[in-house]
């Protein structure tokens, strides 16, 4: 579609707090892979967190506000229509935000109250499009255009694609998703796929891409992120898959985390690979690997690559 | 099986009997005590309202019991004791003493949503799970969940400030909840992770940990909501029967 071809040549962008810290290859190759297609991304003016899953554990309508801060900043300040963030976790929390302004009279008056003590514009729904760095790149690019980039082919490099929960869970947040052709589906998702396969890489079919690696628990209730983050691993190590492709800093760290946890604690080896999508697009971009952050990942990224000479 | 006669078929409601003839057939073996009373004297005929009182608890009602989140319930699958449609089912039926024999467990939920993706009825269960473990501390059925303990540390710096910093949130929670900084697997990961980062970045996180990243002009908001949060506690803590916790969240230091 070209109008989102053109609204998302330039976009709001919210890192968020993980791209601060953990997450911060997945920051840096988002920017590289920006830069490399011409697309412009214009940091949204003092964020703040978007609540996370921990402050809609406290109270959810307070996550709702913190969520459409940055919103009405995006767009009552910054004048932009869309709002880009890669992370699973803001970018569920925002369309999260969207669906209860829009459809929650409480949410309102909270955010209402909330906005005005706080001395900013209310955010109302409708007034900005949140999407993920999946939608930006497949529909400000697309797969076409992209493979016509492609200087550094991913041949043959086998990925499990990884997409986790907030991506596509619970429907009724994401109206855009299940729409038939072209549209993302919320229980197979494909965005990724279709960006790393225009890119030459191997997808493998693998059955686990939305499970969920616990990452809500990844600390206070260890053992059962590790089983599941292991489960994950184990089905894509089966499916062939040399690395797995990530597009959420939680659930990269937790991926790698736990992936060292099981070795340390279970015994449980494994060799597949952890690696952001935005860093693998990059590399097939042309884009060194120490521009696309790939020192930074826990797990040697660089050897998978390297094997299929890649990198 | 009916749901509800579950809680007769516990290990402490069967008899065993190694040699048993009942009118010529052999029933050796577990034998089922169905002489047990079956009069339940302790419903708590408010107890789904307390819930729904609870933030995420709002459509406990709904529930036609069709076992979809259950089904598709990711804690579920790790342990078959992980059972929400069961304890929705518990609650509705105002069944306390049955439903706080699981509240070690019903912390767990890992937010993935399966359920409410899968629930027909809109109860959005995974709310509820959040709602009941909340409702189980503030009766004081339980002690403060480490997933409690983790939601409060987080939720405590970005009110504070606006924003969090994973470094402070971990040594946080692990303050918090005694343990140790340094779990051997971390150590391990920590030392990967060092292999690759460009100094710059070690002494921006290390920095990060000492001088708190911060929104701007956060302090009308941080008033605002803080002032908001308090509200709220006391509300829920109001509608709770019997809550002897004080307020659930501590502002930070
Ligand atoms: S899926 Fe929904 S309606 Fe069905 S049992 Fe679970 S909560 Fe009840
Ligand atoms: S959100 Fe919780 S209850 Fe729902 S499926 Fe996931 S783990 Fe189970």
């Amino acid at each position: 579609m070209s109008t989102k071809k053109d609204a998302y040549k330039k976009v709001a962008y919210y890192p968020g707090c993980a791209l601060e810290g953990t997450g911060h290859a997945y920051n840096k190759s988002t920017k590289a892979l920006g830069k490399a297609l011409g697309l412009e991304l214009e940091e949204v003016d003092n964020w703040n967190c978007c609540g996370a899953m921990e402050v809609k554990n406290i109270d959810p309508k307070i996550q709702t506000y913190l969520s459409s801060r940055v919103m009405s900043i995006a767009a009552n300040e910054m004048k932009h229509d869309t709002v880009m963030a890669p992370c699973n976790g803001c970018y569920h929390n925002l369309k999260k935000a969207e669906y209860d302004l829009a459809n929650d009279e409480k949410s309102r008056e909270v955010v209402e109250r909330l906005s005005s003590k706080a001395g900013h514009e209310t955010y109302q729904a409708g007034q900005i499009e949140t999407i993920h760095a999946l939608d930006w790149i497949k529909d400000a690019i697309g797969e076409e255009e992209l493979n016509k980039r492609i200087k550094n082919s991913l041949k043959g490099l086998k990925v499990a694609n990884y997409y986790g929960c907030m991506y596509t869970r619970p429907r009724h947040i994401f109206p855009e998703k299940d729409q038939g052709e072209g549209s993302e589906s919320t229980s197979k998702p494909h965005f990724m796929d279709d960006l790393l396969e225009a890119a030459g890489a191997d997808n493998v079919d693998f059955a686990l891409k939305t499970a969920c690696c616990g990452g809500a628990h990844t600390l206070s209730d260890a053992d059962t992120s590790t089983k599941l983050v292991t489960n994950i691993i184990q089905a894509a190590e089966e499916a062939g898959a040399e690395v797995i492709a990530t597009e959420c800093p939680t659930c990269h760290s937790g991926l790698e985390m736990h992936q060292i946890r099981a070795e340390k604690k279970f015994g449980i080896k494994s060799n597949v690979k952890i690696i952001y999508f935005t860093q693998l697009l990059g590399i097939a971009l042309g884009l060194s690997p120490n521009k696309v952050g790939l020192n930074q990942n826990v797990s040697d990224g660089k050897a998978a690559l390297r094997a299929r000479q890649i990198a | 099986m009916p749901i509800h006669e579950k809680n007769l078929i516990r290990p402490e409601n069967l008899s065993t009997h190694e040699n048993l003839v009942i009118d010529g057939v052999d029933v050796s073996g577990d034998w089922s005590t169905f002489i047990k009373t079956r009069v339940v004297p302790d419903y708590n005929e408010e107890m789904q309202e307390e819930i729904a009182a609870l933030p995420g608890g709002e459509n406990i009602h709904r529930c036609w019991q069709c076992g979809s989140c259950t089904n598709s319930c990711t804690v579920n699958g790790l342990n078959p004791d992980f059972n929400p449609r069961h304890w929705i089912y518990l609650i509705r039926m105002g069944y306390e003493s049955e439903l706080v024999r699981d509240k070690d467990i019903i912390w767990q939920c890992v937010s993935c949503n399966k359920c409410t993706y899968a629930c027909p009825r809109d109860v959005v269960p995974e709310g509820v799970m959040k709602a009941t473990a909340h409702w189980l501390e503030l009766k004081g059925y339980t002690e403060r969940s480490p997933s409690s303990e983790f939601d409060e540390e987080f939720s405590s710096q970005v009110f504070k400030t606006g924003k969090i910093e994973d470094g402070r949130v971990m040594m946080g929670f692990f303050k918090r909840t005694g343990q140790p900084l340094m779990q051997d697997w971390l150590v391990d990961m920590v030392k990967k992770m060092l292999r690759g980062l460009p100094v710059s970045w070690l002494m921006k996180m290390g920095m990060a940990t000492v001088i708190h990243p911060r929104t701007k002009n956060w302090g009308p908001a941080r008033d605002a909501i803080e002032e908001y949060a308090r509200e709220q506690e006391e509300k829920h803590a109001a509608a709770v029967k019997g809550a002897h916790r004080d307020a659930m969240f501590h502002a930070a230091d």
